[in-house]
């Protein structure tokens, strides 16, 4: 059965590896729903989080074909409800239409969103959630015209209490020390 | 040029100021490098100028396109357990590359390709003869890197040998713009011995080790798997005591082939579509199945919802990857062959299976006379594949390093020659790549000199490649090349007869005067296509002391039996067009 997954990679920060890890997916015709790099609470050390449709099966394969990948540290994945995640959606209106009624600030203050720039054309709001709040806010806003939509990947951290990666530096060094020593 | 040489001999570990293409070639020494496949080009120029001063280190064979480069490598690599290298320019030197590193890549070979790029100032801008050869080969590298810079040069080099030769063994390529092969560094090497980010093989676990020898010491029925792991890991010794020790049945896959003596009693020959018939169908009577260092390919397992579903799967593989990727296992080892193996022998009981051993023997014999007897002792006109493969083996005592090409050629050589020594087979297994056999053929050479070098290639595959008859003949190499030439594209041909109803859409090929071809390029050569002719012919082909050419004109339209049809289960396994 289909479900979507969230796939969580470490790397080191190398050029060419967002190619690397995306053709395992061209290859297995998985789409991305989303895609998001950026730098680790560990410096030097990059977080990929990508959201898939998938079965499990293929999720399983995909994940150990990144792990394979020389310069990825770890690669887990997890179910929407094993994770807390969020996206962000910023959405420009026409300022007109804000200033002839008040239903655009209604909306603003019901979605929990925010107002990160007016100028006389047009008004630029922000709003972070899950996918369905973000499109809903749409959805709302577009009776008065959007005039330009971005969404954000997702971005995700687990519910356990420490960041894997940590853990898992922590065991790799003692591998290669117990493997070092059996060489010697 | 003394001097200096003097200097890095006294003082290794003192960095000595050097260009980038020299510190290449000083690197490459420094892995054990002594022979390198290449054609050189604008964009690797500078390397081959430093290249020039090194000839009493490194042998450079040039070959006569850059696919016969990689093949070669890999054929080097393949008998000689060392890392292969070879060198291309950019653009279409790097891309002509690409066949040979995907070959590379699914069969797990060891290699290292460096390639030449343009200047660092003109990577982008479609300069001449840039190819993006980092993209292209991306999907086919078990690792690759661009050099922009000549300091990169030695820590380069260093992880591509580490990455090329350990764990699941891979082509790696490294890419050097031309700046940076010119631009001077101090250099002082240094081998890599770790990566944070890769573990070439992890600790055997204790717990899934002892589970697995439960499994093994209570089956009634166990069988044996084994692939190219067994060489890869120098595992031959451990896994016949293996064996020996448990009475265990066993059969290899393609690339398995020479790990373990052809006639051990308990080697049951080949899996797969044209493998043996006892092999194949017994995979669906075991109740306890291992598998060590390989991959169950879809060739050997057939319909995998059909495949050994009654037993449960021990696997003992390098990769994590492959665990349950295409078998569920009941247990799987994550580790080496050899190490895995020498463990579990320890914790096995001594067993004899001899009934369940029987019957293998006589599945064998259900073969031996619906299909070997014909091949090998054949009662019509025509040569057989079988019998010029058997001949072959029988006039060299078992001991030649037999290459193939691909096809049925491939399949009859498979099937027919014997091996007492390992690392003497040579094919491309996955990738099933047509014009692999005579470069890798001058791989396998140079890879061992001291060995009869035997290439089967059929008369389409040696089209593909045949401008290395060039290489074969500058080098004077003593290669020695049989085609079995029937005028078709055998295997193609055989399928059309067998799945398409005789219509036999562009087959049919016609092929130069081989002999003629031969003598063009100074290599001796004869045809046969008498039985009566066939003996003496072998013996002067195997008695010559530079190449030799062996063309055997045989049967038209023979089919390599038994077979299990695509997608069908491996219990059909079929030993003649009547079952079909």
């Amino acid at each position: 059965m289909k479900q979507e997954y969230i796939i969580s990679a470490y790397s080191e920060n190398h050029i060419g590896l967002l190619n690397r890890i995306t053709i395992i997916f061209t290859r297995r015709k998985v789409n991305i729903e989303s895609l998001t790099v950026s730098e680790s609470a560990l410096a030097g050390i990059s977080k990929f989080t990508i959201v898939v449709n998938e079965e499990k099966e293929k999720v399983v394969n995909i994940v150990r074909q990144i792990e394979k990948q020389i310069e990825v540290l770890k690669a887990f994945y997890h179910t929407n409800d094993e994770m807390i995640f969020q996206e962000i959606a910023l959405y420009k209106v026409p300022t007109q239409a804000l200033m002839e009624s008040d239903q655009i600030e209604k909306m603003i203050r019901l979605h929990n969103a925010r107002i990160l720039e007016i100028t006389k054309e047009y008004t630029v709001i922000e709003k972070t959630g899950h996918k369905e709040e973000t499109q809903a806010l749409f959805n709302g806003l577009n009776q008065f015209g959007v005039l330009q939509f971005i969404r954000s990947g997702r971005i995700a951290i687990t519910r356990s209490p420490i960041e894997r990666l940590s853990e898992f530096l922590r065991e790799r060094d003692s591998l290669f020390a117990k493997m070092e020593a059996k060489i010697k | 040029m003394t001097t200096k040489n003097e200097k890095i001999k006294n003082s290794p570990k003192e960095a000595i100021e050097m260009s980038g293409s020299e510190a290449m070639v000083r690197s490459l020494v420094a892995e054990g490098v002594d022979t390198i496949f290449g054609y050189p080009g604008g964009a690797i120029m500078p390397i081959y100028d430093a290249l020039y001063d090194f000839g009493h280190a490194v042998k450079h064979v040039l070959v006569r396109h850059e696919q016969g480069a990689v093949h070669a490598a890999q054929g080097y690599a393949r008998v000689s357990g060392k890392v292969g290298v070879c060198f291309a320019t950019s653009g279409p030197g790097a891309t002509n590359l690409i066949t040979g590193i995907a070959d590379a890549m699914i069969d797990s070979t060891p290699i290292v390709c460096i390639t030449g790029q343009v200047t660092s100032g003109l990577l982008g801008t479609d300069a001449f003869q840039e190819s993006d050869v980092i993209g292209i080969s991306m999907p086919v590298t078990k690792w690759n890197y661009q050099i922009t810079s000549a300091d990169e040069i030695p820590d380069a080099i260093a992880k591509a040998f580490y990455i090329a030769s350990t764990g699941r063994p891979g082509p790696v390529l490294l890419d050097i713009t031309k700046d940076a092969q010119f631009a001077k560094l101090n250099f002082a090497y240094k081998k890599c011995t770790r990566i944070r980010s890769y573990v070439p093989e992890f600790p055997t676990n204790k717990v899934h080790l002892k589970n697995a020898a439960d499994l093994i010491n209570s089956a009634k029925k166990p069988y044996l798997l084994f692939g190219q792991g067994i060489l890869l890991s120098g595992a031959e010794k451990e896994l016949r005591h293996f064996i020996e020790k448990t009475g265990i049945p066993a059969a290899s896959t393609l690339l398995g082939i020479s790990a373990l003596d052809s006639d051990h009693p308990l080697n049951m020959g080949m899996l797969g579509m044209h493998g043996n018939y006892a092999p194949n169908i017994k995979t669906n009577e075991c109740d306890v199945l291992i598998a060590i260092g390989m991959r169950f390919d879809d060739r050997v397992t057939g319909n995998i919802k059909t495949y050994a579903k009654q037993a449960k799967v021990i696997h003992i593989e390098i990769d994590p990857a492959e665990i349950d990727k295409n078998i569920k296992t009941e247990v799987a080892i994550l580790g080496d062959a050899k190490h895995t193996l020498r463990l579990l022998t320890t914790l096995v009981e001594e067993r004899q299976h001899t009934d369940w051993v029987n019957e293998f023997l006589q599945a064998r014999q259900k073969e031996e006379e619906k299909v070997i007897i014909k091949d090998l002792h054949p009662t019509k006109l025509g040569l057989t594949m079988g019998e010029v493969v058997r001949l072959s083996t029988n006039l060299t005592g078992n001991m030649a390093v037999v290459v193939t090409d691909v096809g049925q050629n491939q399949m009859a050589a498979a099937r027919y020659a014997r091996f007492n020594q390992s690392r003497s087979w040579v094919t491309s297994g996955g990738l099933g790549t047509m014009g692999f056999g005579l470069p890798a053929a001058i791989g396998a050479k140079f890879g061992s000199p001291e060995k009869e070098v035997i290439l089967f290639v059929g008369d389409g595959g040696i089209q593909m490649t045949i401008q290395e008859l060039g290489t074969i003949a500058q080098e004077k190499l003593p290669v020695k090349i049989v085609i079995l030439n029937n005028d078709f594209l055998g295997m193609v041909r055989q399928w059309q007869e067998l799945f398409f109803e005789k219509r036999y859409s562009f087959t049919e090929i016609t092929s130069p005067n081989f002999v003629k071809l031969a003598d063009a390029y100074g290599i001796p050569a004869a045809v046969v296509s008498e039985r009566k002719d066939l003996e003496p012919a072998m013996k002067a082909m195997i008695a010559a002391k530079g190449p030799y050419l062996l063309e055997v004109k045989i049967e038209q339209e023979d089919n390599i039996f038994p077979m299990i049809p695509a997608g069908a289960t491996v219990s059909n396994c079929l030993l003649g067009s009547d079952e079909l």
